[in-house]
C-alpha cells in the first residue's frame, strides 16, 4: 500500500519542474566552464608574453627550508635583511636518519672547565649562564667526590616540552631538544618541570646585546639572546649540521666528552678523536643516567667516576658577580 | 497583611540596600587613593616591561617566586562564588541569599585579577597571543586558560542575572540616584516587569549556571595545582594537589567574604540584613572548610614526612626547622589550627572576632601559596652552584613587591566599584523572602 500524501512521492508536475532545472544547471556548468577555459588560455598567454625576458642564465640555489632550486638569474633579487630566522623549517626537522648521543666520563673530568667557556662564548652567555656546568657532587658522605659535567640531558621523554604552551621547546627527531626565542613567551614552566636543572633564563638584557641587534636569529644556536626567553643546551646543532662535534666535546682537554649517532653505534671522543662502539662503552664501564627513574629517558649518558688518576679539588673559580 | 503595609515594607527595602549607590566625598577619596597607588604599581610595572624579569628577585633557580603564589593566590580566592552560590545554594541554604552577590562579586573581581596577575610573570607579555595561535593542548598552561576564561565568564553572568531585576526596580523606584546612572540601569534591566514569565527564565538561567559553574570551579584550581603537581620536584609531586588547592581555595574565599560582609554592613549599614546569624554561619562555614584544609595539610606532610626519601627529606627540613620553618608554623598554627579552635565557640563568630580571624586566615593563605611555590625550587635534585649568591636563595626585590601589590588594589577597586553601584544584598530576591509577592512597575 502507498500512501499518496507522502512528501517524498513527487506528481509527475514536480518531477518535470525538477528536470528543467536540472537541465537548465547542467547548461550553466558548461557555460561556466567554456568561459574558465577562455580565461585560462588567455591567462597562460599573459605568462608566456611575461617569461619572454629571460637571460637563459640558470642559477642554482639553497632555498630557506633546505631545498635546491633553480631560478633565472634576472629573477635574483637581493633581499635586505630576511628577518626570518635562519633553519626555521629544518631547524625543527633535524639532521635525517641521526640520533644523537653524548657520553660523559667521570673519572676523567678535573673541572679544567674549558667546555664551559667555549660553550659560553658560541652561545652569547654571561658568566653565570650554563648551558654547560661542571658540579662538585658527592653521592653520600662515604663515597668520594667527583666533577660532573651537566648539561641538557635531551631526554627521549622530555617534561620541558610536554609543558610548553606554545611549542617553543621542542624534540627533534635526531633527538636534539631545541628552543625557538622567537616563540618562547616567557612562562618558565620547562625551567620548573626540568628535574636536571638545565635551563636558563634571559633574565636581563643579554650579553653584548647592542652588538648584535639586527643579526638573523639562529634556532640551531640559539643567538642572538634575548631578553625575557629561555636558552638551553643545544647539542651544538648548528656543529652537527656541519659535520662537526659539538664545541664542548672538541674543547675537553681531557678526553671527557664521547659524541655520536647512536644509530651507528658510534661515538667520537672529541679529544682523542678516537671512534669506538658506543654499546661496548657503556657496556664495558658501566655507563648510566641520571635519574633514570624518573623517566625522561635521556640521550646523555654517563661513566662512573672510578680509576682517577688525580685527586678531586674544590673548585676555586670565583662564583659569578650578582646580577 | 495589607497593600499598605506591604509597599511599606518594600520601599524600606529599597531604600536600605540602595541608598548607598551616589557619589560621596568618601568614595571619591576611597577610590582616589586606589587608583594612586595603582598608578605607582603601575609604574613599577613599566620598569620590567621595559628592562625584563630580572628587576624581580625571581632567578635561574627560583624562577616562579611571588608572581605566581600571587597566581595561585587569586584564582585560590575566587573559588568561593562557586562554594556559596552553588554547592550551598543549590542545597537549599537560604540564609544565604544576602550573601551570594558578595561571594560572586569576590569571585568575578579575583577571577579577572587573577588573568592579569600571571601576564607579569611573563618574559615576554607581547607574546601573549600566541598561547591562542600556537597552543598546545598538552600544555596544562591551555588548559588553565580555558577554563579561568569559562569560571570568569560563567560568574559575570550569574552576577548580572539577579542584577537585572534589581535594576528594573532601582532605575524605577529609586529617586535619590544620580541622573546619568538612570539610562543605563534602564539599557541593563533589559525592560524587565517582573512578569511570571520573565523570573522563570531567569531563574532556570540561574540554575543552570549554578550547575555549570561547580565543574569549572572545581577545574580551575585543580588545574592550577596541576601547574605544580606535572613537575617530579619534591614538594611538588604529589596526587592529592588538587583537592588540597581546592580546600584551601574554600578556605580563603571564606575568609575573604566574610571580611567584605563586615565592612559592607559597616559602610553601607546593613545591620538588618547582614545579622549576627549571617556571621555566626560563615563561621561555621569557615571552620569546615578551615577543617578539611587541614585533613589535606596532614595528608600532604605526614606522608612524605615518614619516607622521608632524599629530596623530600631535604624540602621538609627547611619547612619544619629549616629556613622557611618560622613562616611555615606561622601559617599553619596561626593561620590554621588556632583559628579553627576559636571558631568552634559561638563568641567567636560574632562580627567583630570572625572578622579578624578572617583576616588572619586570608595572609596566611598567601603566605601559603608562597610556601608552596618557593621553597621547592630552593631545593632542586641536583646541586645548584657556580651561581651569585641571589640565584641561590629568593629574596623578592622591592619592584616586584609593588607589581605583586597592584592586583590586590584592582581587586579592591572592581569590588569598590560593583558594590557602590548596585545593591550589595539581592533586592529583588530580598524582597521575595519578605513576603512581597509582585512589584508593581508603575
Amino acid at each position: 500500500m502507498e500512501d499518496k500524501n507522502t512528501p517524498h512521492a513527487p506528481n509527475e508536475s514536480e518531477t518535470q519542474k525538477n528536470s528543467s532545472r536540472r537541465d537548465f544547471l547542467k547548461n550553466l556548468g558548461l557555460a561556466g566552464v567554456g568561459v574558465a577555459t577562455g580565461a585560462a588560455a588567455l591567462y597562460s598567454g599573459h605568462i608566456f608574453e611575461a617569461k619572454k625576458d629571460v637571460s637563459g642564465d640558470q642559477k642554482v640555489l639553497l632555498t630557506q627550508d633546505g631545498k635546491l632550486v633553480q631560478v633565472d638569474s634576472l629573477e635574483i633579487k637581493a633581499l635586505e635583511k630576511t628577518g626570518v630566522a635562519l633553519h626555521e623549517v629544518e631547524g625543527r626537522e633535524g639532521i635525517p636518519g641521526r640520533r644523537w648521543v653524548m657520553v660523559t666520563d667521570l673519572s676523567k673530568c678535573r673541572n679544567a672547565r674549558k667546555c664551559i667557556n667555549v660553550c659560553q662564548d658560541a652561545h652569547q652567555l654571561r658568566p653565570e649562564q650554563y648551558h654547560m656546568n661542571t658540579l662538585q657532587m658527592q653521592d653520600t658522605p662515604a663515597t668520594a667526590p667527583y666533577n660532573m659535567p651537566k648539561n641538557c640531558q635531551h631526554c627521549d621523554n622530555p617534561p620541558c616540552v610536554a609543558v610548553c604552551p606554545v611549542d617553543a621547546t621542542y624534540k627533534r627527531p635526531d633527538g636534539v631538544v631545541l628552543i625557538d626565542n622567537e616563540r618562547c613567551i616567557g612562562c618558565r614552566f620547562c625551567m620548573a618541570a626540568c628535574p636536571y636543572s638545565a635551563r636558563i633564563f634571559n633574565w636581563i638584557e643579554p650579553k653584548d646585546a647592542a652588538n648584535y641587534q639586527g643579526q638573523d636569529y639562529n634556532v640551531e644556536l640559539n643567538v642572538p639572546q634575548k631578553v625575557g626567553t629561555i636558552s638551553k643546551c643545544l647539542f651544538s646543532a648548528d656543529r652537527l649540521r656541519e659535520g662537526k662535534l659539538p664545541y664542548c666535546v672538541e674543547a675537553c682537554p681531557n678526553g671527557v666528552y664521547y659524541f655520536g649517532d647512536e644509530n651507528e653505534d658510534a661515538v667520537t671522543n672529541g679529544t682523542t678523536k678516537e671512534t669506538v662502539r658506543l654499546s661496548k662503552l657503556l657496556r664495558d664501564n658501566g655507563g648510566y643516567q641520571l635519574m633514570p627513574e624518573l623517566g625522561t629517558k635521556p640521550r646523555v649518558y654517563y661513566l662512573p667516576p672510578k680509576n682517577r688518576l688525580f685527586p678531586f679539588e674544590e673548585a676555586t673559580d670565583a662564583t659569578p658577580e650578582k646580577v | 497583611m495589607t497593600m499598605d503595609d506591604n509597599k511599606l515594607t518594600f520601599d524600606k527595602i529599597t531604600s536600605d540596600l540602595t541608598h548607598h549607590i551616589r557619589i560621596n566625598k568618601g568614595f571619591l577619596i576611597w577610590m582616589g587613593f586606589l587608583t594612586i597607588s595603582l598608578l605607582i604599581c603601575l609604574y613599577a610595572y613599566s620598569l620590567q616591561l621595559s628592562k625584563g624579569l630580572g628587576v624581580a628577585g625571581i632567578r635561574d633557580y627560583v624562577t616562579w617566586g611571588m608572581y605566581l603564589a600571587n597566581f595561585v593566590f587569586f584564582v585560590a580566592a575566587s573559588l568561593i562564588g562557586m562554594l556559596i552560590s552553588a554547592v550551598l545554594g543549590l542545597i537549599g541554604m537560604k540564609w544565604l541569599t544576602p550573601i551570594t552577590r558578595i561571594a560572586e562579586t569576590i569571585a568575578v573581581a579575583f577571577a579577572a585579577v587573577a588573568g592579569l596577575v600571571i601576564v607579569s610573570d611573563m618574559g615576554r607579555p607581547e607574546r601573549l597571543a600566541y598561547v591562542f595561535l600556537y597552543g598546545r593542548p598538552q600544555s596544562p598552561i591551555l588548559w588553565d586558560v580555558t577554563v579561568i576564561t569559562t569560571y570568569f565568564v560563567l560568574s559575570l553572568l550569574l552576577l548580572f542575572l539577579p542584577l537585572i531585576a534589581d535594576m528594573a526596580i532601582i532605575h524605577r523606584k529609586v529617586s535619590t540616584l544620580p541622573s546619568w546612572l538612570k539610562p543605563v540601569y534602564k539599557v541593563l534591566s533589559l525592560n524587565f516587569t517582573d512578569h511570571p514569565e520573565q523570573n522563570k527564565i531567569i531563574n532556570r538561567a540561574i540554575r543552570i549556571l549554578l550547575i555549570l559553574l561547580i565543574p569549572a570551579a572545581l577545574s580551575i584550581h585543580t588545574v592550577t595545582s596541576w601547574l605544580f603537581a606535572v613537575t617530579s620536584r619534591a614538594g611538588w609531586d604529589s596526587t592529592i594537589f588538587g583537592p588540597y588547592f581546592v580546600s584551601g581555595a574554600f578556605v580563603a574565599g571564606s575568609a575573604a567574604v566574610i571580611i567584605a560582609m563586615f565592612f559592607f554592613r559597616k559602610n553601607y549599614k546593613l545591620q538588618d540584613y547582614l545579622t549576627d546569624m549571617h556571621f555566626n554561619n560563615m563561621g561555621k562555614v569557615l571552620a569546615t572548610v578551615s577543617l578539611v584544609y587541614l585533613y589535606f595539610n596532614i595528608n600532604e606532610f605526614l606522608v612524605p614526612g615518614y619516607k622521608l626519601k632524599r629530596a623530600d627529606a631535604v624540602h621538609l627540613h627547611e619547612l619544619f626547622v629549616g629556613k622557611d620553618a618560622i613562616l611555615f608554623w606561622i601559617v599553619q598554627i596561626g593561620g590554621l589550627i588556632l583559628p579553627i579552635l576559636f571558631m568552634l565557640f559561638r563568641r567567636f563568630r560574632k562580627p567583630l572576632p570572625i572578622m579578624l580571624i578572617s583576616i588572619a586566615v586570608l595572609m596566611a593563605a598567601w603566605v601559603k601559596r608562597y610556601l608552596i611555590v618557593v621553597p621547592t625550587q630552593e631545593h632542586p635534585f641536583l646541586p645548584i652552584q657556580h651561581v651569585p649568591q641571589n640565584f641561590v636563595h629568593y629574596s623578592p626585590t622591592l619592584i616586584e613587591t609593588l607589581i605583586s601589590i597592584a592586583p590586590f588594589i584592582l581587586v579592591l577597586i572592581i569590588i569598590t566599584l560593583i558594590s557602590k553601584f548596585f545593591p550589595v544584598i539581592p533586592l529583588h530576591e530580598t524582597a521575595r523572602e519578605k513576603g512581597i509577592e509582585h512589584i508593581k512597575f508603575d
